[in-house]
């Protein structure tokens, strides 16, 4: 299954792919209605050390602690990708505590989001992959 | 208007050959008729003919025929000729006056040796010094013009319909074992004998059909070794860059055919290793005398005849087998016009040369 | 305010309606222009410091930011140009040289833009390179017309070396040092996948790069930075530079700055010194001394890598190339005047040398009128923006042509013209490694490939329509050019006639 991976060599901590993120989650079609004066939540973060940078974002674990954890059952596997119900979750913020990655964050609803990879934006690649200026992000088939 | 050599005029054609490898006596006549039924072909504006082995009693002598716009300029032209060689005959060449022929220029004809000392001052092979000779009236007497300067052979050529050509030049009273030529479709009116074809420089003669892309790029390049492009014509540049890889740099024809209608790279990759080397050090050497855009030429020589198209054949070319017989043209009508009935008939491929070559040429002499 | 204040040259429009404030511009402007308020919440720019590098334009994702020239203007004088003006206050402030880089902005004539390409109409056929072989392939090197035959009648098929180039384009000298390592990695990339070669300038060639060597020229210059056994040898040629375009007569000063540790050892020099090239070679004075140079090359070099000799375009260029190519020299690069630089005095770059079409010209009919055009290659550079230009000068003379501005614009270049200062917003002419990673070889060398191979079919397709298939046939068929709006003179050096005629 494609994954995002980091080439952190060439993350240049521009933080691009954070707005790029909330922008493709938003439903919107343009970024300026998407993000101007708005709270923005991306599913990928930029942690940053010093001059060290890198995104980050679910890394999709082949046995999800997560999914484990969920007390609603909102969490769940599609095709290898760790997804949620929002209709069943309950926002008890369990998966946030358990997410060793912490790749897992609130909504504006009180509703848990995480990256989907795009699954249901765009043109099905994540935004943030092809939005990355410097190719730092990508989605590849990796061991 | 500009005439020839002040501007380039691209032209269509026709081309006919005819060659006995046994030596035999072909009537110039034969060649002319072939050229009648190719008629469309030419537009009127010029037309030619070479013949080999027409003049046995000279044969060991150079032909010059001569083009002169006045008296006057074939005086200024017969000084230099006295001086730089021994003329052993002059005459006018016998024509056969017609309304088809227009503006004829004074069309006389000489049988020279070069002089033995001032060739000898001159530290140059016989060849050279000839060319040289024959390139320096064309291009420094005002009025003369040199159009065959061979040995045993002839051009004839002028301003008409090919077939008109011939019989101005009363073609059936010459014979040869190889004759070529030439109706012309120029698409500007030249108005000057010295444009039709074909182009000769010592035996070499040239036909061709076919506008060449690389024109300049081959001109600029032969011009360094000595050649002057007077003509701005495909046929110049060919005869002179034939002339340069076959009698200065000793290439084959076959070699010679390699440089002009090079293989392509990936062809070439397609070669054993020994052929690979071979074809790409011509390639790469002779690299600026590749010749591109659609051409069909025939090149006429002592004792042999080269056709050759070029490498993508963008014009059309037929050759055919008699007995002992070699015919070549633009189209099939005038090989069936010189002989009905053939043995083997082909189009021979892009950048393949056909070569014939008389059987022996030490009988042929005799 | 100070009387030397200075009126910034471009402005920072900021469109409030799109601006997120996402704050990427402040991050990417190495020159920090961009800045955020956050007690107002608001992006300030600091618009002295901006070159108009465009990185923030490029990168800002609501397309919210513009920069335009400062419309603020001195009095109007068609004699004190505003550049002017400001070149004087900045002089009468710093007693110092005024230094550009990039190539000659001024407006002085593009003769590429005045010469008209043929195509073939009714009386041959234009060939279509779609379907038929098209061919682009040129080998550069001295080309002999003696043929030698064995005791069988065999040609000898001895050459002397040659470079073979897929396609007439190479990619012109700019050391390490001047540009990055991420930059030279991805003219080495490219060049191996085009089948053609880079130059390493002056700079020497990093360890990492010696396995690129079968597509690398080696540069040896006069400050011989980085130049021994084993650079000489890992290049498939070695050029021998005379001159640059960009600065004819001068050499080169690459600050201390700029001297990291890998540079350093590159280059072999100690970190932090300042490498400087001298203006000549000190072993060459003329042209004999020259022409000892060549053959010490290749005699270390063993006979088996052309030498390449470049010069700038400059008023005697034609007797300069002739005695080039009696040096022994196997190909001659000439560098016109509009030629790029990673740091030139201003002077110099916008004041000395000339056209390249110009020198190209004149250099070709004088190598052919002496008969010795078959001795050399000629490789021109110096601003060729295109394939037309390409074109151009194969129809003018040339063998083949050097870029290397425009493969700077393949790698992210605007053409700000601040490479001087080191800090490149978008990693190439820089070696601070915050800003070096901003170019990535895996991006920039595939988009250097993209660029040659458009180009590579644009010559195709060019050349098609003038029913010519192989570029052989091209190089010096002037028949194939006309010029629009050029007087007789120019006409006459460029050895072509006027549309028209």
């Amino acid at each position: 299954m494609k994954r995002i991976f980091i080439n952190k060599q060439w993350c240049l901590g521009c933080h691009l792919c954070e707005f790029n993120c909330a922008f493709a989650n938003s439903g919107k079609t343009s970024m300026v209605t998407a993000l101007k004066d708005k709270q923005v939540r991306p599913r990928v973060r930029v942690e940053e050390h010093g001059k060290d940078t890198f995104a980050f974002s679910c890394r999709h674990c082949k046995d999800p602690i997560c999914i484990k954890s969920c007390i609603s059952g909102a969490l769940h596997k599609d095709n290898g990708i760790v997804r949620i119900d929002y209709d069943k979750c309950v926002g008890c913020c369990t998966c946030i505590t358990v997410c060793p990655y912490g790749a897992i964050a609130r909504g504006d609803d009180g509703v848990m989001r995480k990256c989907e990879l795009c699954v249901d934006n765009m043109d099905g690649t994540p935004y943030c992959v092809s939005n990355c200026p410097n190719g730092a992000i990508v989605f590849e088939e990796r061991d | 208007m500009n005439k020839e050599g002040q501007v380039r005029i691209p032209s269509g054609c026709a081309i006919s050959g005819i060659f006995a490898k046994d030596g035999r006596n072909i009537s110039g006549e034969v060649i002319s008729n072939s050229m009648t039924v190719m008629h469309d072909r030419s537009n009127g504006l010029g037309g030619g003919f070479a013949g080999y082995g027409i003049y046995p009693q000279y044969k060991e002598l150079y032909a010059f025929h001569i083009f002169y716009d006045s008296a006057r300029a074939r005086e200024e032209c017969e000084k230099y000729l006295e001086g730089k060689f021994e003329i052993a005959n002059m005459s006018k060449i016998p024509v056969r006056p017609s309304d088809a022929i227009k503006d004829a220029p004074l069309i006389w004809r000489y049988f020279v040796l070069p002089n033995h000392n001032t060739l000898a001052d001159s530290l140059l092979d016989e060849k050279e010094y000839v060319a040289r000779a024959v390139i320096e009236i064309n291009t420094k007497l005002q009025g003369s013009y040199v159009f065959s300067s061979g040995k045993n052979m002839g051009v004839f050529k002028a301003v008409g319909f090919p077939e008109d050509v011939g019989a101005f030049y009363r073609l059936e009273e010459y014979e040869g074992y190889s004759w070529t030529a030439h109706g012309r479709y120029p698409t500007n009116t030249p108005g000057w004998w010295g444009g039709a074809h074909p182009f000769a420089l010592l035996e070499y003669s040239i036909v061709h059909n076919g506008e060449i892309s690389s024109y300049d790029a081959n001109r600029r390049f032969i011009e360094m070794f000595g050649y002057k492009c007077t003509l701005l014509t495909d046929t110049e540049v060919i005869t002179y860059i034939i002339d340069y890889l076959v009698r200065k740099c000793n290439l084959t024809l076959e070699e010679t055919a390699k440089v002009i209608a090079a293989p392509f790279w990936s062809t070439i990759s397609k070669k054993s290793e020994e052929e690979k080397r071979h074809l790409t050090y011509l390639r790469t050497n002779f690299s600026s005398l590749l010749v591109t855009g659609p051409f069909s030429i025939l090149l006429g020589f002592e004792g042999g005849m080269m056709a050759l198209n070029d490498r993508l054949k963008l014009r059309s070319m037929v050759a055919a087998e008699k007995g002992k017989m070699f015919y070549v043209a633009s189209e099939e009508c005038a090989i069936r016009q010189m002989e009905p009935s053939l043995d083997k008939i082909w189009s021979p491929m892009g950048g393949q040369p056909v070569i014939v070559k008389l059987d022996n040429l030490d009988n042929k002499e005799d | 305010m100070p009387i030397n204040y200075n009126l910034p040259v471009f402005e920072v429009i900021r469109d409030p309606s799109r601006c997120i404030k996402c704050r990427v511009c402040e991050r990417q402007c190495a020159n920090e222009v961009h800045s955020y308020d956050e007690e107002n919440k608001i992006m300030l720019s600091d618009e002295a410091k901006c070159v108009d590098c465009q990185r923030c334009v490029t990168l800002c994702p609501t397309h919210a930011l513009k920069i335009r020239e400062n419309e603020n203007r001195f009095r109007r004088n068609a004699n004190w140009h505003e550049a002017t003006i400001r070149e004087i206050y900045k002089q009468a402030d710093t007693a110092a040289v005024l230094l550009s880089s990039m190539g000659n902005p001024e407006p002085l004539p593009v003769y590429w833009d005045k010469i008209l390409l043929n195509a073939s109409q009714v009386t041959n056929p234009s060939i279509d390179p779609l379907r038929e072989p098209m061919e682009t392939k040129v080998f550069l090197g001295k080309k002999s017309t003696e043929i030698k035959r064995d005791s069988n009648g065999r040609l000898i098929t001895d050459m002397d070396p040659q470079l073979e180039l897929a396609l007439p384009v190479m990619f012109s000298a700019m050391s390490y040092g001047s540009i990055s390592y991420n930059a030279h990695e991805c003219l080495a990339r490219a060049a191996a996948e085009l089948g053609t070669f880079y130059n390493t300038g002056e700079g020497g060639l990093h360890s990492d790069f010696y396995k690129y060597g079968p597509n690398t020229i080696v540069q040896v210059a006069s400050g011989r930075f980085g130049v021994y056994k084993a650079y000489l040898e890992a290049g498939a040629a070695v050029e021998i530079k005379m001159g640059q375009g960009a600065k004819p007569g001068i050499g080169g000063h690459l600050p201390g700055a700029k001297i990291t540790d890998a540079v350093s050892r590159t280059r072999m020099i100690p970190q932090g010194t300042d490498a400087i090239s001298p203006a000549p070679h000190h072993d060459i004075y003329s042209i004999e001394d020259l022409r000892q140079l060549v053959c010490s090359l290749k005699e270390a070099t063993g006979y088996k890598k052309p030498v390449i000799v470049k010069v700038a375009a400059v008023h005697n260029i034609a007797a300069i190339a002739s005695g080039v190519a009696r040096s022994g020299a196997d190909i001659i690069a000439i560098d016109g005047f509009r030629g790029g630089t990673g740091a030139a005095p201003t002077r110099t770059r916008d004041n000395v040398g000339i056209p390249i079409e110009l020198a190209l010209a004149s250099v070709d009919a004088r190598l052919r009128d002496e008969g010795i055009r078959n001795n050399v290659s000629l490789v021109v550079g110096g601003s060729i923006r295109s394939s037309s230009d390409i074109v151009k000068a194969i129809a003018l003379g040339a063998d083949a042509c050097y870029i290397a501005t425009s493969a700077l614009m393949a790698l992210g270049c605007h053409l700000c013209r601040n490479c001087q200062s080191g800090r490149c917003n978008w990693g190439i002419a820089t070696q601070e490694p915050d800003l070096v990673k901003r170019l990535n070889p895996d991006i920039g060398y595939r988009r250097l490939v993209n660029l040659m191979t458009a180009w590579d079919h644009e010559i195709k397709e060019l050349m098609g329509g003038m029913g010519i298939n192989s570029v052989e046939a091209l190089k010096g068929n002037r028949l194939m050019l006309r010029g629009v709006g050029l007087n007789e003179k120019e006409l006459s050096v460029l050895g072509i006639k006027h549309a028209g005629d």
